[in-house]
């Protein structure tokens, strides 16, 4: 499946925050939306997903508009993997990764044991099956942020959404979010994810979109977009980015922002 | 860490995972039949005490005979007791706990918040405004019943519509409730006026006796009926779609993404709930904190989740108003007050739970 976001304007009501943005991501790739604060990534990233209405431009699933689509229709196409958060009730983590089954039931009924296979599926895939019955609202917020991962897989969408997934996560469970981000995409999902460290789309290899101020931005392969000078138009710091090679002889590139 | 230690176990949970599931629906059948043998429990009491004692056995007596046509071998006066007064009570009683029960766990989901209860968009002032003034106008039963009800409806669409022109068509949960805070309180003042311009020596008790809740009003059989059909309308919806209720409860944006159109759902859990809750307080007056604590109560028993959330709280919301009503009627030579009670007993209760310390059920 391929989403193609077309000369999208988008903003809230009348009020345009971007205007012109081009991007797609097929199946099997990872798109990362990197920008400063209040640029407009998360304006994108809604009207991406539906929330706020399209000023202009088009959004596109394999050629189609997703614009008549249902909320069910769009949903069982996208998923989305919000960032890890308490909700009010304490349901057991399965609970919660079951409510990725409301796109794919009638409008009366609720989970049979098929989706309850199909959720513990998801957790098996990710490695969280310990989670399983315990409380969502108990366990860590790198584990609440898995088992969000896992709510959106057991969706079955083609395309995944992920807003700053490693958000709050300490240093370690930062870059496990990021393994199974690169699994997932090896396993055919297309990836649109913002984070707000550069490094991220090295280690996500794929595309970039770098949002900049007064509505400029740079569209690529990681390694072309993300460059010394493009974060320092964007962020307004001084960055070097450096290969540093690792012992098996393959070099990791790396971006170290400079602070004097 | 944490992660890397606990993945070693992760297989053998694996196969332990159809019995866990089993055994976890097990538990929650007979958690539902625990708390329906409670009610009928209950139920029996609530036959037997009041100021005419009836033992139980001479109301089987009088059920069987009044079913089957039996000659009538019991005292008149007790088979009026039990056939129109005491029974119908009960039959309400049962009606407006769950009722209330079920449009505060709704609400509570909706809202995304354990500590609403179902007049946050105003239905119980617009309700207690109503019948003051049906009190005021010399209205009867029925009258006041209506007036009650079309009152409590019309504040919630008031506050629905205000809040969509605050919103500019998309209303927000924050501007609904916002709003609703400004209606209950216009109505709340309304009703002190036709509190201050109703006589002081009928009227004006009439309608505070009113506003306390009671149940001992009008028990006759349309009564019944006039409660009965926008209850189960408003409760059969709402059962049916529970199960949605958690996703609402994440919030709009998440239950949009996983598929869900919150609008019209919103809109339904909205209408049911405030259906149940003007029904239920037409015929009881304002019945305060069953909306707030059953669905604690229940969450704390079932858990969280709406698919047994809100058939526990029918159980335990019927069983709760039955027993207050018992105490109500029984415990001295005059009535008391619905909503004193429920407070007294409400208030210590709601103190435990934080007592308790769960967050995470609170």
């Amino acid at each position: 499946m391929k989403l193609e976001i077309k000369n999208v304007s988008c903003g809230y009501g009348s009020k345009v925050v971007l205007s012109g943005v081009s991007m797609e991501v097929n199946s099997g790739e990872i798109l990362s939306l990197l920008g400063p604060n209040g640029v407009g990534k998360t304006t994108l990233f809604k009207t991406m997903l539906g929330f706020l209405k399209l000023i202009d431009g088009e959004i596109l699933l394999d050629g189609q508009d997703v614009r008549s689509w249902s909320r069910k229709k769009l949903a069982g196409a996208i998923g989305y993997v919000p960032q890890a958060h308490t909700p009010p009730f304490p349901f057991s983590v399965i609970d919660v990764v079951l409510m990725g089954r409301v796109a794919h039931l009638g409008a009366l009924s609720s989970p049979s044991g098929k989706d309850v296979k199909i959720a513990d599926e998801s957790l098996d895939s990710l490695g969280i099956s310990y989670l399983r019955d315990r409380i969502y609202t108990e366990i860590s917020g790198g584990e609440r942020q898995m088992v969000l991962i896992a709510r959106a897989l057991t969706q079955k969408p083609d395309i995944l959404v992920m807003d700053e997934p490693t958000s709050n996560l300490d240093f370690g469970n930062q870059i496990k979010v990021l393994k199974q981000v690169n699994r997932l995409a090896e396993r055919g999902l297309g990836i649109v994810m913002t984070t707000h460290f550069p490094n991220h789309a090295f280690q996500c290899p794929g595309k970039v979109v770098l949002l900049q101020r007064n509505n400029r931005f740079v569209y690529g392969e990681a390694d072309e977009v993300v460059t010394e000078n493009h974060l320092r138009a964007a962020y307004g710091i001084d960055v070097v980015i450096k290969d540093i090679m690792l012992p098996g002889g393959n070099a990791v590139r790396s971006c170290v922002p400079l602070i004097n | 860490m944490e992660y890397v230690k606990k993945g070693v176990i992760e297989s053998s949970d694996v196969l332990l995972k159809p019995d866990s599931y089993r055994s976890s629906s097990r538990k929650k059948a007979s958690i539902l039949t625990v708390l329906a043998a409670v009610l009928i429990a209950v139920i029996c009491i609530s036959v037997t005490v009041g100021r005419y004692s009836v033992p139980l056995s001479e109301m089987m007596h009088i059920l069987w005979g009044k079913l089957f046509g039996a000659t009538p071998a019991w005292s008149l006066s007790v088979e009026t007791v039990l056939l129109h007064v005491r029974i119908p009570r009960i039959i309400k009683a049962l009606l407006v706990g769950g009722a209330l029960a079920v449009s505060g766990a709704a609400y509570q989901g909706l809202f995304k918040n354990p500590m609403v209860s179902p007049d946050i968009l105003g239905v119980s002032s617009g309700a207690g405004f109503g019948a003051s003034l049906a009190i005021l106008f010399s209205f009867g039963t029925i009258g006041i019943q209506l007036a009650a009800f079309g009152f409590g409806l019309g504040a919630v669409i008031l506050t629905f519509f205000i809040s969509a022109i605050i919103g500019r068509g998309k209303s927000s949960i924050l501007v609904l409730v916002l709003t609703g805070m400004v209606i209950s309180t216009l109505f709340a003042s309304f009703t002190s006026m036709t509190k201050y311009l109703a006589d002081t020596e009928n009227k004006l008790p009439d309608i505070t006796y009113w506003l306390m809740g009671s149940l001992a009003r009008s028990t006759s059989l349309k009564d019944i009926i006039i409660l009965l059909v926008p209850v189960l309308v408003g409760s059969i919806p709402l059962f049916l779609i529970r199960w949605k209720l958690n996703v609402l409860s994440f919030g709009e944006e998440e239950a949009q993404a996983l598929g869900i159109n919150t609008t019209s759902l919103r809109l339904l859990v909205i209408g049911c709930a405030t259906l149940l809750t003007a029904s239920a307080i037409s015929v009881s007056g304002m019945v305060g904190w069953i909306g707030l604590i059953i669905p604690h109560a229940a969450r704390l028993i079932a858990g969280p989740n709406y698919k047994m959330l809100l058939p526990t709280s029918i159980l335990i919301g019927s069983a709760f108003l039955l027993l207050v009503d018992d105490i109500a009627r029984s415990a001295f030579a005059v009535e008391i007050p619905l909503s004193i009670l429920t407070s007294l007993i409400g208030a210590p209760f709601f103190l435990y739970l934080l007592l308790q310390g769960r967050k995470a059920w609170i």
